[in-house]
Parts: structure tokens; C-alpha cells; sequence
């Protein structure tokens, strides 16, 4: 009561600012991140807009029209999530080491190998087990086979020092051809001539779509995945000490936090996240391992993760968007025979500008409740007045 | 869900009834009037960019073709991957732009996208690239069409067989496929037929698309000697350019690439898919069911060569001609036993003769004698 009193810059309708005041600061430090990338993705469009008035097109239509391809109907938000799903998985796959501090790029080659781990188990099992059990059997497949592939490149960066930016790309290509020894060798089927591949799955053993809707369910696995990624970081002391880690190693090994237990487990899990998409997109859209599989959902998981700035649960909508540019990039090259590059073009702008956008965290008063004028209630000290 | 079809197949049946009506009266097709026509919406899909003096090109080049017939829209989409991606995009191309007839040209479209796309669109006809379909196991809304390309490559041989002064020419493929191996194998015989001391290297680069690989494999083929390089890749761009710029002779595949190396391009084996659009697309608008099994070569204007280019010489002229023609008559075929394979086994016996539609050689797993390298 005591406080009340010795404040001066009270106005009279300041009982009720002051018990808004909480809800006001909670408000600011939320809205700091969502208006800082909902403003980087405005000033992306924006810088897009001169580069297809400079190609003669006009902005408008293209953002009408990228709207009905993307969002515009039932069909167009159903398209948007089918290529939204796997995205989401391949986007834990960096955002999950990220959050210790590294950057693995080469989750294709986790996705590669994980389709073919699920493929390889599966196909020997059909005749005579049921898919209840061939199902997830697939998917530990892919997880454990994703997860030593991306865990090579933890390990190595532990063990060794090797850079695992480098390690994790340069496994992806390893990875890769590897895949195409597997199913143009051992794993191939002799009826695939002229497009190897293993032999197909039965109808029975395939995933299928949600019901109701025209997705398969790779959205709901992934959608799964990043909630518990999510959970994992932010509310279990192992992501706490992810955290930490990634914050300062040094300090971290001070503390006797187990770094390299971290460092290895995090990238295993990340791997085994990419590969369970090579499950889902094995198990729900091929039917059969093949170079198909190697269709760069790995390296546009980077993009996502980046986005959502290595938020497992910013990688939903970050996911749903850019899945909403794919779908929508198709009808842009039909309606305005603009080239495919033009959809490219956006996402290098949209990932230039938030990028650059990071560096603006922290900059605006109007979230930082600590410069606000009145002291403020979260006891935090005022580094406005201790520079006075 | 509501139906976004502008067209469903009452008024499709309508428009092409009097369509057909219309030239019942005016027999000559020229004089038929525009608006009388079926209007007809024709989706086109591509794997890589529709500029890349390659497959895709190839296709639409055709696509060019069927957009000047009257009554008929073309919508194309470019760098399609075979995923979900290419079913959404067959989904998006008949939802939001009304296509009734979809061509999906590259090979992995077939199994599974387009035939899950072709169970759930019936009303749709669909044609894939590739010569997969199945009488009793696909559906008849779906269909395939190919061409025969191997006496191109043969005739490609001619013409490296005789420009060729180190008597090694080079071959960049991209995978030990049936395809490929056939297109290797003719080019090797054709060339043999020239002279028979000609020996023909080839690299396999194991994508279909991977520029890097195929520079290097078309410079390495240089450094052994071989002074005429052909290849088998998506795009042949970078092998034409490479080998050109190190001074060699360059035989083309799938499109023109003269105007990428004008002094040494000698000829080329292109594909003619022009011919084969129009077809499909004038029993569309016919009302005509369109064909399931489609097939041809040469002779049936599936496949056509590049012009002549100023490296080839006066005699290589005339042999090229004379096979041409022999080709077009339907009296020649590129596999007729004995034909030894390059590791001393017979790949085809002697009296045996293959025409180019056998299906023996549709799964040909053997690079034939003369031929320096492996399939696996």
C-alpha cells in the first residue's frame, strides 16, 4: 500500500492501468516476436512487389491469385497442407540441433535413407504380418536409420571437432547415393525397369489419408512431432540443459552439464524426425523407396526452421505457409506464365528480410515493458534509470 | 465439396457433339469455324524448366503446337517433382483451371501419382509419357505414349562414325536403364557401321539431372580421346556446351541443341511430340476415345532428327540419307544378330532380328561389343 502512495506519476485511472499492467507487459513480450516476423514477411512481400513490377506484372494479381492457389478454397488449403507435411518434420530436423547452437543442413540425406530403412523392413514382413504392426515397425525403422545418419554428424562434432554444417551435407550426398546403390542393386525390384525402385507395398500397408480430408497423415505425425519437440525444450530439464548449451558450451561443461550426450542425442533425434518423413512419404505417397524420394524436402526444412526461427511450434504455421507458396506457385506459372523461379525468388526475399529482421529484437520500447515510463512490476531494474 | 469443374461431362459430351456435328457439315477441317470447336483445357507438367534444350522442352515444344489449334487452352507448370507435389498439381490444373486432359511427361509421374489422380478424377483423360500402361490393370482414362528413339541414336552413330578421327566417340548417360542402354548400344552400332574399329566409352552419371557430374564425365571422355560425345541426360545443355567448347563433335538428344554449338553439332535425335499432341487432341475434340497404347518412331513421326550440321561430311550425308529412308520405309532394324555383348556373350544370336518395337528389347540389360564400360 505503502508503494501507492510514494508514486507520483499516478494518473486518476491509474488503478485500473495498474491492474492491466501485468496483462500489458505478458502482452508486449508475446507480441514482440509475432510483429517483428509479421513485419519481416510484410516488408518480404513488399520488396517482392518492385521485383514483379519490374517484370511487368502486377503485384495485386499475383497476391490474389497466390491467395486462391494457396488458400482460396477447400481444394487449395487441403493442396497447401499435403505439402506442408513434410516440411514440419524436415524442419525439427535443424531446428532441434539449432537450439544447442548447430547447424545441420543435411537432413535430405536422413529422409533418403529413412524411406529406404522403412521400405527394406516392411516389404519382407507383408505376407504374413499385419500392417498394425508392419506400420510402426517402418517407422522405428526410419527413425533409428535417420537418426544414426544425422547422429554421425553430432558425433563427429563432438568427437572429432569436424564442422557438422559441412559433415551433415557432405553425409546427404553419401546418403544419396547410397540410396540409389540400395534400389538399383539389392533392394531393387526386377519388374522397375526403367525407374528403379524396391517393390511396391500392398494397398493395405499403405498409410492413407486423415479422414475427411484429402491429406495424408504425414500432417498429424508431424504436427505431433512438433508439439513434443516443443514440450522437450521448453519444459523438460534435458531441453533446459539444450538450452544452456547452446547458449555457452564452455559454461554449460562448467556446470557438468553432459554436452556431448546432448550434442549426439539432439542431432539422433533430429535425424530420426527426417527420417520418419522418408516413412510417411514411402508409406503414404510412393509406395515404394525410390530416387523419388530425393525430392529436397530436407534442404526446404532448413528454410522452415530458419522462419520460425527455431521454434518447434512456430514450425506449423511457418510450414502451412510456405506450403500455401508451393501450391499457389503452380498457378502463378499457368494464369500469368510467370517462370517457376518466381516462387524462389519470394522465399530467398522472405528469408533475406527475417533474417535480417533478427537483428531488430530488442530495439522497439513499445515491447520491452522495462523502458516503459513507470517502474516496472516484474521487479526487473530499469536500464533507463540506472544509465541516469 | 463443390464441384469447381466448369466443364463436366454432359456439357463436354454437348460441345463436342456439335463439334463433330459442325464438321459433318463443312468436311474440309480447315474450313471449320473456331467456334465450333470443343473447348478443351490441356495440362501439361514438367519435371525441370521447359528451357532446358532437353526432355522437357521437347514436350513443350509440342505444348507450343496444340496452343495454336483453335478451342484448346494449354496451362503448363515446370520443376514438378514426383511427389504429392505432381498430384496436386494434376488436382489444381482440373479443379482450378477446368483441364480435361492432363499430360504428365516424366516418367515418375505414372505409378502412383497419376493413377491415383485418374481413379479420382474418371471424367479426366490422362496420357503419361513412358509407354507404362497396362491393358485389364490401369484404368482407360489413362493411357501411354512413347517413341522408338534408338534408330535415332543409330543414325546419330552414322554421323559420329564418320567425323570421328581417333575412332572413339563418348557417351554420358544417366542410368544403366533399359532406355539408356538401347540409346548407347544404337549409337555404338550405327557408328560400327561405318567402321567397325570404333569403340564407344560411356559414363554414367547416376541422376538425370546433375550438371557437375556431367561436365566432368564429358571432359573425361575427351581426355581418353574421344572426339564425338552424344548422351542420354534430362537436359544435354551442359555435355553440348562442355564438349564443344573443348573442340569435340557433339551429337544431340531429345531437343535442337544447334544453337548451343553451331559448328559442331553434326545431327541430333529429337522427339517429335508435336505430332503425337495433336493427335490426342483432335479425338478430344473429336469425341473420339483417345488411344490407351500409343507408339511410334521414325517412321510414324514420333522421333525426327536436327537438321545436318556443317561438320558432317559429303559421304556421311548419304549414308545418313539412305539409312533415313530405309528407316521410313520400315525395312530397317538397328539389333539383327550376331551382336556380341561386350563381356563375350551373345546379346543377340545370329538370324535373330529385332524390329524396333520388340518387346525383347525392352529389357535390355547388355551394353554390346565395342562399348567401354559397365551397367553396373
Amino acid at each position: 500500500m505503502t508503494i501507492e502512495v510514494n508514486t507520483p506519476t499516478l494518473s486518476p485511472l491509474s488503478t485500473d492501468a495498474r491492474s492491466l499492467r501485468p496483462l500489458l507487459e505478458w502482452l508486449a513480450r508475446r507480441a514482440e516476436p509475432v510483429a517483428i516476423s509479421l513485419g519481416a514477411f510484410l516488408a518480404g512481400l513488399a520488396l517482392f512487389s518492385i521485383f514483379i513490377l519490374v517484370v511487368g506484372k502486377s503485384p495485386a494479381d499475383l497476391f490474389k491469385l497466390m491467395f486462391t492457389g494457396g488458400f482460396g478454397s477447400w481444394f487449395s488449403i487441403q493442396n497447401s497442407l499435403s505439402r506442408a507435411a513434410p516440411l514440419l518434420l524436415t524442419a525439427l530436423c535443424v531446428a532441434l540441433p539449432a537450439r544447442l547452437g548447430l547447424v545441420i543442413i543435411g537432413g535430405e540425406g536422413a529422409v533418403v535413407l529413412g524411406g529406404v530403412a522403412a521400405a527394406a523392413i516392411a516389404l519382407p514382413l507383408t505376407a504374413s504380418v499385419s500392417p498394425i504392426v508392419v506400420l510402426p515397425l517402418m517407422a522405428i525403422a526410419g527413425m533409428i536409420v535417420g537418426g544414426i545418419w544425422i547422429g554421425i554428424a553430432g558425433v563427429l562434432r563432438h568427437y572429432r571437432g569436424v564442422n557438422e554444417t559441412i559433415a551433415s551435407l557432405l553425409l546427404a550426398y553419401i546418403a544419396i547415393a547410397l540410396m540409389n546403390h540400395l534400389i538399383e542393386g539389392p533392394l531393387r525390384d526386377p519388374a522397375s525397369l526403367n525407374k528403379p525402385s524396391t517393390a511396391p507395398l500392398p494397398a493395405e500397408y499403405m498409410l492413407g489419408n486423415i479422414p475427411g480430408m484429402d491429406v495424408n497423415w504425414g500432417l498429424v505425425i508431424g504436427i505431433t512431432a512438433c508439439i513434443i519437440s516443443y514440450t522437450l525444450i521448453e519444459a523438460t530439464s534435458f531441453g533446459f540443459a539444450a538450452r544452456i548449451a547452446g547458449g555457452n558450451v564452455r559454461a554449460a561443461q562448467i556446470q557438468g552439464l553432459p554436452v556431448g550426450r546432448l550434442i549426439v542425442g539432439f542431432t539422433a533425434l533430429a535425424g530420426g524426425f527426417a527420417g520418419l518423413a522418408g516413412m510417411v512419404e514411402v508409406a503414404a505417397v510412393q509406395g515404394s523407396a525410390n530416387a523419388s524420394l530425393a525430392a529436397g524436402y530436407g534442404y526446404s526444412g532448413i528454410l522452415v526452421a530458419f522462419l520460425a526461427r527455431h521454434n518447434p511450434l512456430a514450425i506449423v504455421p511457418v510450414a502451412i505457409l510456405l506450403g500455401g507458396i508451393d501450391a499457389s506457385g503452380g498457378l502463378i506459372q499457368r494464369r500469368m506464365g510467370l517462370p517457376d523461379a518466381t516462387v524462389l525468388v519470394l522465399q530467398g526475399t522472405l528469408f533475406v528480410v527475417i533474417l535480417f529482421c533478427e537483428t531488430l529484437y530488442g530495439r522497439f520500447k513499445i515491447f520491452n515493458p522495462d523502458l516503459w515510463k513507470s517502474p516496472s512490476l516484474s521487479g526487473r531494474p530499469n536500464p533507463s534509470e540506472r544509465t541516469a | 465439396m463443390t464441384k469447381l469443374l466448369p466443364m463436366n461431362r454432359r456439357s463436354f459430351l454437348q460441345t463436342t457433339a456439335s463439334g463433330a456435328a459442325a464438321i459433318g457439315f463443312a468436311p474440309s477441317l480447315f474450313s471449320t469455324p473456331a467456334a465450333a470447336q470443343a473447348a478443351l483445357t490441356v495440362g501439361f507438367i514438367y519435371v525441370g524448366p521447359k528451357d532446358d534444350y532437353g526432355y522437357n522442352q521437347a514436350h513443350a515444344e509440342g505444348a507450343i503446337v496444340i496452343k495454336a489449334m483453335s478451342g484448346v487452352t494449354v496451362v503448363e507448370e515446370e520443376n514438378v517433382p514426383e511427389t504429392v507435389d505432381v498430384q496436386k498439381t494434376m488436382e489444381s490444373m482440373i479443379n482450378l483451371d477446368g483441364a480435361s486432359l492432363v499430360f504428365p511427361t516424366s516418367f515418375g509421374y505414372f505409378d502412383p501419382h497419376m493413377l491415383e489422380m485418374a481413379k479420382k478424377y474418371p471424367d479426366v483423360q490422362f496420357r503419361h509419357c513412358g509407354g507404362l500402361w497396362k491393358e485389364g490393370t490401369n484404368p482407360m482414362n489413362t493411357g501411354s505414349y512413347f517413341g522408338y528413339i534408338g534408330q535415332g541414336q543409330y543414325l546419330n552413330g552414322i554421323a559420329a562414325g564418320y567425323t570421328s578421327k581417333s575412332k572413339k566417340i563418348g557417351f554420358v548417360a544417366a542410368k544403366p536403364i533399359p532406355q539408356v542402354l538401347q540409346n548407347i548400344n544404337s549409337f555404338l552400332l550405327g557408328a560400327r557401321s561405318v567402321d567397325p574399329a570404333i569403340t564407344c566409352q560411356v559414363i554414367f552419371t547416376g541422376e538425370w539431372s546433375l550438371a557437375v557430374k556431367e561436365a566432368e564425365a564429358t571432359n573425361a571422355l575427351i581426355d581418353q580421346g574421344a572426339d564425338v560425345i552424344t548422351c542420354h541426360v534430362d537436359s544435354p545443355k551442359v555435355v553440348v556446351e562442355t564438349a564443344a567448347g573443348r573442340g569435340a563433335f557433339v551429337c544431340g538428344y531429345h531437343a535442337n541443341q544447334s544453337p548451343l554449338a553451331p559448328e559442331k553439332y553434326l545431327t541430333g535425335a529429337e522427339w517429335a511430340w508435336g505430332n503425337v499432341y495433336t493427335k490426342f487432341v483432335t479425338e478430344a475434340q473429336a469425341g473420339t476415345p483417345l488411344g490407351n497404347f500409343v507408339r511410334g518412331g521414325l517412321k510414324d513421326g514420333f522421333v525426327k532428327m536436327s537438321p545436318l550440321g556443317p561438320g558432317v561430311s559429303e559421304e556421311a550425308r548419304k549414308k545418313f540419307d539412305a539409312t533415313l529412308a530405309e528407316m521410313m520405309a520400315g525395312s530397317f532394324s538397328v539389333f539383327k544378330g550376331p551382336i556380341k555383348d561386350n563381356k563375350g556373350g551373345d546379346a543377340v544370336t545370329a538370324g535373330q532380328t529385332f524390329a524396333e518395337d520388340a518387346i525383347e528389347l525392352e529389357s535390355m540389360a547388355y551394353l554390346v561389343e565395342g562399348v567401354v564400360g559397365s551397367t553396373s
